[in-house]
């Protein structure tokens, strides 16, 4: 079974990290990702970086302009991730955008992402009609999990299709927003949490956006399978050591 | 069947086009996707469309038969004269069906991308005619150098939002306001400029921007007693001119479409703006389109002397046009625009926009016969431009 699905069999709440491959340094990618499995996290969103990140907000931006900078491409985060199966076990989701994919070429990314141990992919710009259409056969040749969002303005009707075309977890955008803007969550982001877990999906939902300390993430987990931290993660590893990413993990898993 | 270089009905020009967008953006542009035909067929939408460009715009734009143009290069030349249009360029012709778009579907808010500031000018101008809030996005970069449209736009009460990511110029104003219109969700609606973006933008405009090809046609009739051109030549950023004076000769492929992208300072030199050169198939804005990208898809900053043809895309119209060869594909270096632009000047005593001065240079490139007419869109006026020709020929 695909590692993340085994991981959402685990009956406790799941932490998911993300962060921005080759920031703040290019070549933090392997520390970074085993620092993370040391501390607990259960998984781990390995940002490509993207000149034009559409759905992501100030910090995520910078930290994809820095990393770019800094040398990163997808040639580059193969080569780092080659061994990473050597030392690392948690689930490994590489999130980013299509055009870096299409020029790659998807059947030799998806092929990489096996060959290296890689469980799934976020391609936010990715539509759903587009990838059932033309590359559900193939993420799922090389056994990747292609991860679909939804947000508060998602229909039912459309959440049920989402549902249906999904074979891992959702994810649950928190707000209209873009990531790393707001924080903290309102009663109408809870309400729309209850709903979507009162659907009673085949799926688990994993609720990224907004997410940065312990009390967004009980309260985001209270009623789904997990959360997904980015840009508070970020923000900790701009200017800190390894160890601060011990100590932020450990102050929002509060153990 | 014959071949068809209109949009299909899943959204495509050939290959290119659909809608490349996140989740948080689908509600919007699916609203507007299964809105945008009706609403156009209406017939209330097109007479209020109809009306306002006629006593707001000022159209229809004369076609000027260009006399000491034409004998100078020996061939019959006609101005599409989009620079009389209010506000200085075509882009009022889809800032206008935009924002009765927007009332019908309920918006109170506007946003919009520019550049130079042309088309965020055109949608603070509709803005203010219908009493509709503006925030427009320009690059910090561009807010910089491009100093009267900023003020022009304040003036007409929008509000000036810089973009201080990325490269700083159009292509960052364009992501901040899909940023802004995530945010957003349901009161507002993104006014694009050109006929880029996901499905149903590059069609919509395009639609919106058909009114310079429909009134060529009638023109033409009246004048040359023949309702189409051997030659349309237009000049392309995002490329919604051309596609307005292509629009109604897509299919007839007696009438040649030539469209002229800017080259910099040289196709090579790393300065240009020639995306049909120098881009390939990717993913840019939510269209699937031919854009400058590196070999890792990432996508470049363009470069020309003209800030409203700096866009490192193509529509994915122009993307099928080239691809299929349907549309021949010319540069014109920033030197050749403007040598041309300001030939125009002498000779019919018309300053273009220096967007413009990019097409009238294929008069330069290109022999065409005695009996040709050639239909010339002359997108804008070069008011904007003044500092720029200033410069560029120490006057
Ligand atoms: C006068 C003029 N012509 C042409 C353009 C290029 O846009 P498009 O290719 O969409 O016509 C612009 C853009 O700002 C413009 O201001």
């Amino acid at each position: 079974m695909n590692r993340i699905n085994q991981k959402l069999q685990e009956d406790k709440k799941l932490l998911s990290i993300y962060f921005t491959a080759g920031y703040p340094n290019l070549n933090d990618t392997v520390r970074i990702i085993q620092t993370l499995e040391k501390s607990d996290v259960d998984m781990i969103e390995i940002g490509l970086p993207f000149s034009d990140p559409l759905a992501d907000g100030p910090t995520i931006q910078a930290s994809s302009t820095q990393a770019l900078k800094n040398g990163m491409t997808t040639e580059v985060l193969f080569n780092q991730l080659k061994d990473i199966r050597k030392s690392v076990s948690i689930p490994l989701i590489i999130m980013g955008y299509f055009n870096p994919i299409l020029q790659y070429g998807v059947e030799a990314f998806c092929k990489t992402c096996q060959d290296i141990g890689i469980d799934g992919l976020i391609l936010p710009d990715l539509p759903v009609d587009v990838y059932t259409e033309q590359y559900q056969s193939t993420f799922e040749k090389y056994g990747l999990i292609n991860i679909l969002l939804i947000t508060p303005q998602t229909s039912n009707e459309r959440i049920t299709y989402i549902d249906a075309i999904s074979k891992s977890f959702i994810y649950m955008v928190s707000s209209a927003s873009t990531t790393g803007v707001k924080t903290g969550f309102d009663d109408t982001q809870l309400d729309y949490f209850k709903r979507i877990a009162n659907m009673k999906l085949k799926n688990p939902l994993i609720v990224g956006f907004g997410i940065s300390n312990h009390e967004t993430f009980s309260q985001a987990t209270q009623f789904t399978k997990g959360a997904i931290i980015g840009s508070a993660f970020i923000k900790v590893i701009k200017t800190n050591t390894l160890q601060a990413i011990e100590k932020f993990v450990v102050s929002i898993l509060n153990k | 069947m014959k071949k068809t270089y209109n949009i299909n009905e899943k959204g495509y020009y050939g290959e290119f086009g659909g809608a490349f967008i996140p989740e948080m953006l689908y509600p919007n542009v699916e609203e507007l996707r299964q809105n945008y035909l009706k609403i156009m067929a209406d017939p209330s939408f097109k007479a209020e469309f109809d009306q306002l460009l006629k006593d707001y715009v000022g159209r229809p734009s004369p076609l000027y038969f260009a006399k000491r143009l034409s004998e100078k290069y020996h061939t019959k030349i006609y101005l599409k004269r989009e620079d009389l249009n209010h506000t200085g360029a075509h882009k009022i012709n889809n800032t206008i069906g935009q924002i009765i778009m927007a009332k019908r579907l309920g918006k109170h808010r506007i946003i919009a991308e520019t550049g130079a500031g042309q088309h965020g000018v055109a949608t603070a101008t509709v803005c203010a005619l219908m009493g509709l809030k503006c925030v427009v996005y320009m690059g910090e970069i561009d807010i910089a150098r491009q100093a009267p449209n900023v003020a022009r736009m304040k003036m007409l009460g929008a509000t000036v939002i810089p973009a201080t990511s990325g490269s700083k110029t159009l292509k960052d104003a364009t992501n901040e306001a899909i940023r802004d219109w995530i945010s957003n969700p349901t009161d507002t609606h993104y006014i694009i400029g050109s006929v880029v973006g996901p499905h149903p933008y590059p069609d919509m405009v395009a639609r919106f921007q058909s009114v310079i090809s429909e009134e060529i046609q009638k023109q033409l009739l009246e004048q040359e007693g023949i309702s189409k051109p051997n030659y349309i030549v237009a000049c392309v950023g995002g490329g919604s001119n051309a596609a307005g004076a292509f629009y109604h000769f897509l299919n007839d492929t007696q009438v040649h479409l030539i469209a002229v992208e800017a080259a910099g300072k040289g196709i090579h030199s790393g300065e240009s703006a020639a995306t049909s050169a120098l881009g390939n198939i990717g993913i840019i804005h939510g269209s699937k389109t031919l854009l400058m990208q590196t070999k890792d898809g990432q996508i470049t900053e363009p470069y020309s002397i003209s800030a409203g043809l700096d866009y490192p895309g193509v529509g994915p119209m122009h993307a099928h046009l080239y691809q299929t060869n349907r549309a021949q594909f010319l540069s014109v270096t920033d030197d050749e625009a403007m040598v041309a632009g300001l030939e125009l000047c002498k000779l019919e005593g018309i300053i273009p926009a220096i967007e413009s001065a990019h097409a009238l240079a294929v008069f330069n490139k290109k022999t065409f016969s005695p009996e040709d007419i050639v239909v010339l869109s002359l997108s804008g006026r070069g008011d904007k431009d003044l500092e720029t020709y200033m410069k560029h020929f120490e006057l």
